[in-house]
């Protein structure tokens, strides 16, 4: 294997680990005006991933730091292409960031919903533009030979990125949902535990359509052929069995398994791209591919050394956070802030 | 208007902006985590209310760091995707390693931080703190790595039309590297002291509940501030002589030194006319450049206009000549603040060894405001080190010009930079507004101003 796959492998897994982690810390974030009913669950809520939403935020900083330096060619078409959907997740994402240390900082009602609502908000919009900028990449934008891309801002809302924006939300919002479930105890758990069972359907059903229409839609069934098709089934039967152990409480491998699908549709929309990294829909020879969107191989080489010895450390030290504040929380746990 | 000048400004203000809660974080997290250290080692309650006090303020402006360095890992692709695709090889490295290294570090032992008061050691507790330094200021080291390539690229050659990383060795260890990290460094520890000294003295001042906290926090931002400025000034001084050899247009602009002199002279007060390059009104001290630049008073820097004939010889017709105004001002304006904030940290150290702080009124009365002097140089010293380069975004290899992204309308850089003006404007107004509003009430204030019931 070369170091460009290796390379496209990492970037693959950053994402999953984004989405994976972000993905319940979003759902939570969708899911806090609704299920807290008053201050106090609401600052419940946000503890629950009060210690973790910044380190799994550097997730995303990361993969957007590494596709830089592998594949400069990728994040620079790419994020100038997509200029107005990624501004709008920035800002949401700056309002996000502020509302969770900011919230609780002053006692008027109006305040703290304030920034309640930002974090709905916050969470909501880049879970949907998330899900619309990976569809793209599949399915294809107009990029022209100088590798610029010539659409505009509606040529990224078609019906396929919108589907997989709307099942990126849902998919979050029941991970999340299942995490709360388990994080934290009464009400608040009860609450999270009959939207968890509310959201599985329209999620199951949105997940298939999008995977469906990703396998079949975009060419990947013809360019990959029948045995990758493992990889999406999978992501699928995860979440099928979701709800057979919300309803025997086993809430702990719910969790997982709507982890496995994230990673794996993540993986299927990864395996569709390969070896391209961004398809032209103007002409195949202008997509973007692992070999003329990246660095030298000096570069990837010298990367792969620092990504070998540093990820390791940062998975090792991110568990032990994770470790730290395994418990649930109560009313009567000490709230910090 | 077009998109060059807008992405510009965008750039300018974000940037600005991010870097307007940098230097705290840099500072005060490694203050904090002396405090805490104390606690630990003495199970003194006083250093535990002072490492929670600044620790909470430390916490405000720390969010507003976060949610603004996310733009700008983006905004090199978003409006300069030209130079993102010129030099990612050589530029991504070191912002990959910095989230690598750095940002992750910070992120998790920060959450760990703030939750696991009751969950860990008091030691442990503080060495979660000495990692979120350690995170902090590494992040500066690898952003300034990538900063310095724009300033003195080295370690590359030119191939496929881009620059393309040749020694990696070679590029973290660039010689500016070794000048702007001290710099910056010593500035982050200089603006915390301030900070603490601007609040304490305020306290003080006021006799709150709790001055045990004050005075042992202004006994030691007062030795911070010692340190931090004269670091700050001898390394200030020595990146100015750096400057004169790698990037001459920038300090000739600095000092609005027209033609080129032996022995030269610095410049007190001048006026200058941009559009043809001469001066309207100039007082100038004969030899103090030449000394500032080589430690005598002789030697020759060399002048806008010399320096114009023999870029446009090198790289081509074009005018190489930043903005003089804004390099001359800022500068004059971070050094001057230096050297009032060296005076102020000094004037303080002899007080505090005659144990009369707390008596001078007058002098705990000009501490507060000069808790602006800081972001003054901060601000003002990336003015001079970011204008003063052009046109050149990176110096000698690309101009700014051509490095801006094609598939980005006016309209749509308008949107944004408006859009961003008016959410970083307003995010100020609320970040101002909490921390001033926890600084005044001290460290017992603040168990009221927690959520009801949540202590
Ligand atoms: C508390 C803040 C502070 C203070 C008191 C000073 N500086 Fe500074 N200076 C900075 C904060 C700063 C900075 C914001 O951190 C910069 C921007 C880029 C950098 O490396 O540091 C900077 C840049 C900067 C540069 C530009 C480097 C370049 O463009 O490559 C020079 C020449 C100096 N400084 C020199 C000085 C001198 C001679 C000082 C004497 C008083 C001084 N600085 C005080
Ligand atoms: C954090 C403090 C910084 C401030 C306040 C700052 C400020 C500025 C300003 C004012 C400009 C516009 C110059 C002009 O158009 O005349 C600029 C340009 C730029 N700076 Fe910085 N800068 C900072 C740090 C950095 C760092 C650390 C990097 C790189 C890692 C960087 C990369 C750039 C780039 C890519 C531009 C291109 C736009 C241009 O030259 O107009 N800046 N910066
Ligand atoms: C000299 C200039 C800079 C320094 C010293 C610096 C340092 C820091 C530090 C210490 C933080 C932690 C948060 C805080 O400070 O409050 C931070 C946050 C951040 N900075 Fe900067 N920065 C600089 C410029 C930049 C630039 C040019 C970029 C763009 C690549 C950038 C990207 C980020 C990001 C993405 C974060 C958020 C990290 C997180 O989520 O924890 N910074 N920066």
């Amino acid at each position: 294997m070369d170091l460009n796959t290796i390379w496209f492998i990492l970037i693959g897994v950053l994402f999953t680990g984004f989405f994976f982690l972000e993905g319940f810390d979003f759902g939570v974030g969708i899911l806090l005006p609704f299920l807290g009913k008053e201050d106090k669950e609401r600052r419940i809520i946000i503890n629950t991933i009060g210690p973790h939403w910044d380190a799994n935020e550097v997730w995303l900083v990361t993969a957007g730091g590494a596709m830089f330096a592998a594949f400069p060619n990728w994040y620079a078409t790419l994020f100038s292409g997509f200029y107005l959907a990624l501004f709008l997740m920035l800002l949401t994402m700056i309002l996000r960031a502020v509302a969770f240390e900011f919230r609780s900082k002053d006692k008027n009602p109006r305040w703290r919903s304030w920034w309640d609502w930002m974090i709905f908000v916050g969470s909501l919009v880049p879970a949907l533009l998330w899900g619309v900028a990976m569809a793209n990449l599949l399915r294809g934008v107009p990029i022209d030979a100088s590798m610029t891309y010539v659409g505009g801002f509606f040529n990224l809302l078609n019906p396929f990125a919108l589907l997989c924006g709307l099942t990126f939300v849902l998919v979050f919002t029941l991970h999340g949902a299942i995490f709360l479930t388990l994080k934290t105890d009464g009400q608040i758990s009860k609450r999270a535990r009959a939207v968890a069972k509310a959201l599985w359907i329209p999620a199951v059903v949105s997940l298939v359509l999008a995977l469906g229409m990703g396998y079949f839609g975009t060419g990947m069934a013809a360019r990959l052929g029948v045995a990758p098709i493992v990889v999406p089934l999978i992501a699928v039967v995860a979440l099928l069995l979701v709800s057979w152990f919300l309803y025997r409480e086993r809430t702990g491998l719910a969790f997982v398994l709507t982890g496995v699908t994230i990673a794996f549709s993540t993986i299927t929309l990864f395996m569709g791209l390969y070896p391209r990294v961004m398809v032209s829909s103007l002409s195949p020879d202008w997509s973007l591919t692992i070999y003329n969107a990246s660095s030298s191989p000096y570069t990837l080489k010298v990367m792969s050394i620092v990504a070998l010895i540093l990820l390791p450390i940062v998975l090792a030290y991110q568990a032990w956070s994770y470790w730290i504040f395994r418990q649930r929380l109560v009313r009567e746990s000490p709230l910090e802030y | 208007m077009n998109e060059l000048l807008l992405a510009r400004w965008q750039f300018a203000i974000t940037c600005t902006y991010h870097y307007f809660f940098v230097p705290l974080t840099l500072g005060l997290s490694i203050l904090v985590a002396i405090m805490e250290t104390r606690y630990a080692r003495t199970g003194d309650e006083v250093f535990k209310r002072m490492a929670k006090f600044w620790g909470k303020l430390f916490l405000i402006n720390f969010a507003m760091g976060v949610a603004t360095g996310l733009v700008m890992e983006f905004q090199f692709g978003m409006n300069w995707s030209e130079y993102a695709r010129f030099v990612g090889d050589i530029f991504g490295a070191p912002l990959a390693i910095e989230a690598l290294l750095a940002f992750f570090l910070e992120a998790t032992f920060l959450g760990i931080w703030i939750f696991g008061w009751d969950k860990l050691s008091k030691s442990l507790h503080a060495a979660a703190m000495w990692m979120v330094a350690i995170g902090s200021n590494m992040s500066a080291l690898w952003i300034l790595i990538a900063n310095s390539f724009m300033q003195q690229p080295v370690g590359y050659t030119i191939r496929n039309g881009r620059a393309e990383m040749t020694d990696f060795f070679v590029l973290i260890t660039n010689p500016n590297v070794r000048f702007q990290f001290p710099h910056v460094i010593a500035a982050g520890i200089t603006t915390a002291a301030f900070f603490v000294l601007g609040i304490s003295a305020y306290h003080l001042l006021r006799k709150s509940h709790d001055l045990e906290v004050f005075r042992r926090s202004f006994r030691i931002a007062v030795v911070y501030a010692v340190i931090g400025t004269v670091l700050v000034i001898l390394v200030g001084h020595g990146q100015t002589q750096h400057m004169i050899d790698t990037q001459p247009m920038k300090m000739a602009a600095a000092e609005a030194l027209m033609q080129t002199e032996d022995p030269a002279s610095f410049s007190l007060l001048s006026i200058v006319n941009e559009a043809d390059m001469t001066d309207i009104f100039s007082i100038r001290i004969p030899g103090l450049l030449s000394f500032l630049a080589y430690n005598t008073f002789q030697g020759e820097v060399k002048g806008i206009h010399e320096l114009q004939v023999t870029y446009q010889d090198l790289y081509g017709p074009g005018n190489y000549v930043p903005p003089v105004a804004v390099s001359y001002w800022t500068f004059r304006l971070m050094v001057g603040a230096g050297f009032l904030m060296a005076l102020l940290a000094l004037v303080g150290l002899y007080l505090v060894f005659r144990e009369r702080f707390e008596q001078q009124r007058l002098y705990l009365t000009l501490l507060v405001p000069a808790i602006a002097l800081p972001y003054i140089a901060n601000t003002t010293g990336w003015l001079l080190t970011e204008v003063g380069r052009q046109p050149w975004i990176v110096f000698g290899l690309q101009k700014t010009e051509d490095a801006v992204s094609p598939a980005v309308s006016a309209g749509m850089v308008l949107f944004s930079l408006a859009t961003f003006t008016v959410l970083y404007g307003a995010l100020m107004v609320a970040d101002i507004y909490l921390l001033s509003k926890y600084a005044k009430s001290g460290p017992e204030g603040q168990e009221d101003l927690s959520p009801a019931g949540a202590h």
